[in-house]
């Protein structure tokens, strides 16, 4: 509930603030929001399992985070950044659409 | 999609279950790490936002070099069709300007061809230096020849315009004596004085009436008077209305 919770004032101190990404950001923020979407679905699937835990979630979190963005920075510097950084959206979306069928069949027996 | 990891089947129990866990892990637990996810979470939702908000704001700068050489040779493709189109406007704006010129000179060519035959034929009326020749004739002694004569010589000395006094003297124009002592021009009868108008070179109308042996000299030996008065402007303002020929046809011939 406490994330959840987190999650929605986020939003909210978002659209007030309206901010503004900083340049040697922009590559990044994409990839990191994706890959942080994807260890916040992974921790509601473990939470599921019955495998939650709060430190596991916290470093999955980060290191998705810096993984991604690690990987896109790489494939700039590679000069393949825009397929990488594909590719990682790829394979996120793909571990995203795993979980959440996870999820549901645990809450929905579907 | 396959989905390795979620091999266990599950039941009605299980999803109970599911929910109950899902209520416990929601539940607020004031611990470091739970303090820590919520920070997370917070982060992750004002970095949604952010992102949202820059990709609907998204400019050039954020885009990588190859969309850049994308964009860039697009616009070029697009420069290059823009410009092959203004060529073409371009030479058909030529074309129609040309063409508009042509036109224009042509529509003058003919307008001056028209004023120079409507003057010829009588149609048109004009105006321009000349002599008025004026013959006194109370008595009527004047025939039709002095007329004829005064108009030939006129037209020798240049005459580019002649009236008898209502009447235009064109190339059909014919004298003839009535009855009465009167004079008919083409028909319609004029009646002394006679007054002839016409523009040409004045100094040179005016000396070819009054040579010895001309018009006015022969008039006087008829008994009439003859004046000629130079003036800077004459008008000739009789007109006639032109038939159609009823037998003469023109031959066409090869025009250059």
């Amino acid at each position: 509930m406490i994330p959840a919770l987190g999650l929605a004032v986020g939003v909210l101190v978002g659209l007030l603030l309206q901010p503004t990404v900083p340049v040697w950001l922009q590559p990044y923020l994409p990839i990191a929001v994706i890959a942080a979407l994807d260890a916040v679905f992974g921790a509601v699937r473990a939470i599921l399992d019955g495998i939650f835990s709060d430190k596991v979630f916290v470093v999955s979190f980060l290191s998705n985070v810096v993984v991604a963005a690690f990987i896109v920075f790489l494939g700039d510097k590679l000069g393949v950044g825009s397929q990488l950084s594909t590719g990682v959206v790829v394979v996120l979306g793909v571990r995203i659409f795993s979980n959440v069928a996870s999820i549901r069949r645990h809450l929905f027996d579907a | 999609m396959s989905e390795p990891h979620d091999s266990t089947p599950t039941g009605p129990r299980d999803a109970r279950h599911a929910w109950a866990r899902l209520r416990r892990a929601g539940s607020p637990r004031p611990s470091r790490s739970n303090l820590l996810a919520m920070l997370l979470a917070l982060a992750l939702g004002f970095a949604i936002i952010a992102q949202v908000r820059q990709t609907s704001i998204q400019g050039l700068e954020t885009l990588r070099e190859d969309e850049l050489v994308r964009i860039l040779s697009d616009v070029d493709q697009d420069g290059d069709q823009l410009s092959g189109e203004v060529r073409d406007l371009q030479s058909s704006l030529e074309l129609l300007k040309s063409r508009t010129t042509g036109e224009q000179e042509a529509q003058r060519a003919a307008q001056e061809r028209l004023d120079a035959l409507g003057i010829l034929a009588g149609t048109a009326p004009a105006k321009g230096p000349g002599i008025l020749l004026r013959i006194e004739d109370p008595q009527r002694l004047v025939r039709q020849n002095l007329l004829l004569d005064a108009v030939q010589e006129l037209r020798a000395a240049g005459a580019e315009a002649i009236q008898v006094g209502d009447v235009r003297v064109v190339a059909s124009t014919w004298f003839a004596d009535t009855d009465g002592g009167g004079i008919s021009v083409s028909g319609s009868e004029v009646t002394p004085p006679y007054v002839i108008r016409a523009i040409g070179d004045p100094n040179t109308l005016a000396g070819a009436m009054q040579i010895p042996g001309g018009v006015t000299a022969t008039a006087r030996r008829a008994g009439a008077e003859a004046s000629v008065d130079i003036r800077d402007e004459v008008e000739v303002d009789a007109l006639l209305s032109v038939t159609t020929p009823q037998y003469a046809r023109p031959v066409p011939t090869s025009t250059p």
